[in-house]
């Protein structure tokens, strides 16, 4: 079978559709997760520098604004694992399963 | 070969041994240590370790996939450790702690805009890079459009930033090592690129990754063990580490909060913006992504760099904060034992001065050889993008028209990699003294502005044409160059001029966007027939990046 009709296989499954709409979209929406908060946290720190010098506790010396940039480091490492791990599971079997229908 | 690895090796051990005797009677620049013995018998160790790894790779590296992407073998795990230790320099060690040690609170935003850009790489890029790629970003980025002319462009985008970036590398090892190790500054230059060429042109993308992977483990390892040791002496109490901190620094209060750093917010736009995009057009680290047999181990490589860098900032963050006190108040480590005065070394060594401070001569040593180890890995990994896309792209691909045999193009990239060890050592010398900061704005700024653009909107965008990616590059390229010539640091502070003309020290905000901007004008008033194909070949690529179908495979052994 020439490469040609494979493809064309490929992109008549509405699997391989189904895939490519889910995968695309949660990435967009993990983007998101992660640029929003930051770029709101970069103008705060520009705009509104005051706001991170709250304390986290009464008595307390450190500011809220440690952990929050810690909170965002952390943050978007956990993003990484929530994509990977539905990316590596059932994106990955759905578009194994697309492959295999395509060669059949 | 193998004998003349091992010439080469003991001509390096050779050029240290002399430096070692020859550095006591040669006292040049004032900040010139006396020899720390320690810290070059544990760099030797990791020398001599790294040398075997060589040999041993050296042996399995017999064809062109071998040499630029260790066969396709690397396991997401080591890949994702050696991603890691491309991104951490020891100019983020030293560079990261001395921010807080110096601004508090202003170098955790800095080092949060340095973090961001792995998960965006993740979501947006790493299977696609995975699956379109084969041995270097450019390969993505002509997927579909004119060999000569893009993969030319992307060739030359990537060795630009291959060259601003080995120039501070070699300038910072040749100054860092000055101090460590009471090595010459040229000494020390010349065994980096020495140790460098070995490395690549014997060992190829298999040495390089286990040599990164090693330093890796050496600079979390190091960095955690300082960390807890410096804990200790705070009685394992962040509070009582930042309420002595702001005792200790002359900020007071201020050091909790952000202060001046960002106060511009198109500034920090700008720069925030570089970052993020330029670390997504670093040629090193694209082509990272090709040594992982599928996109699920790219995936998984992503995903533990991004978890080692992310701790190994964290901890940079502790250990500066922790700085403050232990070394800002101890007069042994200020010149002239002036408590607020100069700091011994320069403002760069916050961190080394810690490791003495709680873990003494010998962890100071370790410390040292981690470094410079560090340095040596990071050049490796520049050497090999380099190479590969003077071998790969520009003599295989453009000028031989991919005619030629697997075995002429290792010699090639060979001489390649011999030839830009040699270039280093040169550079390296010629900027010594001078300041070369503004090249870490250069290398992001054209990273972010010429690589980048090209390389999303090739996978993501269909309407990309030949026409639109090179006049879009080609702006990206003059204008990040122009721009960061005009800024405060260049203009101002090195060319002596009374004001800047462009306001910012990065330079993404205009360049990026006038790249984009250029690229999508020309490419959709590109009518020729040649458009029209590039169009139509966009499905195929689409659907390779999307299932992986055709992506070059693990290469057997």
């Amino acid at each position: 079978m020439s490469q040609n009709e494979i493809q064309a296989r490929i992109r008549s499954n509405p699997k391989f559709a189904e895939m490519v709409g889910k995968r695309t979209r949660f990435a967009v929406i993990l983007s998101l997760v992660v640029l929003v908060p930051y770029y709101t946290y970069m103008l705060l720190v520009s705009l509104q520098p005051q706001l991170f010098a709250a304390k986290i506790a009464d008595g307390s010396v450190i500011t809220i604004g440690w952990p929050i940039a810690a909170l965002i480091v952390v943050g978007g490492w956990l993003m990484t694992g929530v994509y990977v791990s539905r990316a590596n599971g059932e994106f990955d079997r759905l578009n194994e399963e697309v492959l295999k229908e395509a060669r059949k | 070969m193998k004998r003349s690895i091992t010439a080469l090796a003991a001509g390096s051990l050779l050029a240290v041994s002399f430096a070692v005797l020859a550095a006591p009677g040669a006292i040049e620049g004032v900040q010139k240590q006396p020899v720390n013995f320690s810290a070059i018998a544990m760099f030797m160790i990791f020398v001599v370790a790294t040398l075997g790894i060589t040999k041993w790779a050296a042996g399995k590296t017999k064809s062109t996939a071998d040499f630029y992407t260790a066969g396709g073998g690397i396991t997401g795990f080591q890949n994702g450790l050696a991603i890691a230790g491309d991104y951490m320099s020891a100019a983020t060690l030293l560079g990261l702690t001395s921010m807080v040690y110096f601004k508090g609170y202003d170098g955790f935003i800095y080092a949060v805009c340095f973090f961001i850009g792995w998960p965006i790489i993740l979501f947006l890029m790493a299977e696609r890079l995975r699956n379109l790629g084969k041995f270097t970003f450019a390969d993505i980025a002509s997927y579909r459009l004119d060999q000569n002319r893009i993969r030319t462009f992307a060739a030359i985008g990537s060795l630009t930033v291959v060259c601003f970036y080995l120039i501070v590398q070699m300038v910072g090892a040749g100054q860092l090592i000055q101090l460590l190790f009471g090595l010459e500054y040229n000494v020390a230059v010349a065994v980096v690129g020495v140790l460098m060429m070995v490395y690549v042109t014997f060992g190829g993308m298999t040495a390089t990754t286990w040599v990164q992977i090693i330093k890796a483990c050496l600079l979390l390892g190091g960095g955690i063990s300082l960390m807890l040791l410096t804990l200790a002496q705070f009685g394992w109490s962040f509070e009582n580490l930042f309420s002595k901190a702001i005792e200790s620094h002359k900020m007071g209060e201020k050091l909790m909060a952000p202060g001046s750093l960002m106060a511009d917010p198109i500034s920090a736009l700008s720069l925030s913006l570089g970052l993020l995009f330029g670390t997504a057009g670093l040629p090193h680290i694209m082509m990272r992504f090709f040594t992982v047999p599928n996109a699920k181990e790219a995936r998984k490589s992503v995903f533990y760099a991004t978890g080692f860098i992310g701790l190994f900032f964290l901890v940079t963050m502790i250990l500066g904060a922790a700085a403050i006190t232990i070394v800002g108040t101890n007069p042994a480590f200020f010149e002239g034992g002036q408590v607020g005065g100069k700091l011994l070394g320069g403002g760069n060594m916050p961190v080394m001065h810690l490791a003495k401070a709680v873990g003494g001569d010998i962890f100071l040593g370790f410390l040292s050889a981690v470094a410079f180890a560090t340095i040596l890995a990071v050049v490796s990994g520049l050497a090999l993008a380099g190479a590969s896309a003077i071998s790969h792209d520009l003599y295989a691909r453009v000028i031989k028209k991919g005619e030629v045999s697997s075995q002429q193009e290792l010699k090639v990239t060979r001489l390649a990699s011999v030839g830009l060890g040699i270039t280093a050592i040169g550079l390296g010398i010629a900027f010594k003294d001078q300041n070369v900061l503004f090249l870490v704005a250069l290398a992001f700024g054209v990273a972010s502005s010429v690589n980048f653009p090209v390389l999303i909107l090739s996978m993501y965008w269909k309407g990309l044409t030949t026409r639109g990616a090179l006049w879009g590059g080609i702006a990206g390229l003059v204008s990040s160059v122009g721009l960061v010539i005009l800024s405060p640091t260049v203009w101002v502070k090195i060319l002596g001029n009374k004001a800047a003309i462009f306001p910012y020290d990065h330079p993404a905000i205009v360049s990026m966007t006038l790249a984009f901007f250029v690229t999508w004008l020309l490419s959709v008033t590109d009518k020729s027939a040649r458009a029209a194909k590039e169009a139509e070949a966009y499905e195929e690529q689409f659907i390779r990046a999307q299932t992986g179908l055709g992506a070059a495979g693990a290469h057997a052994h």
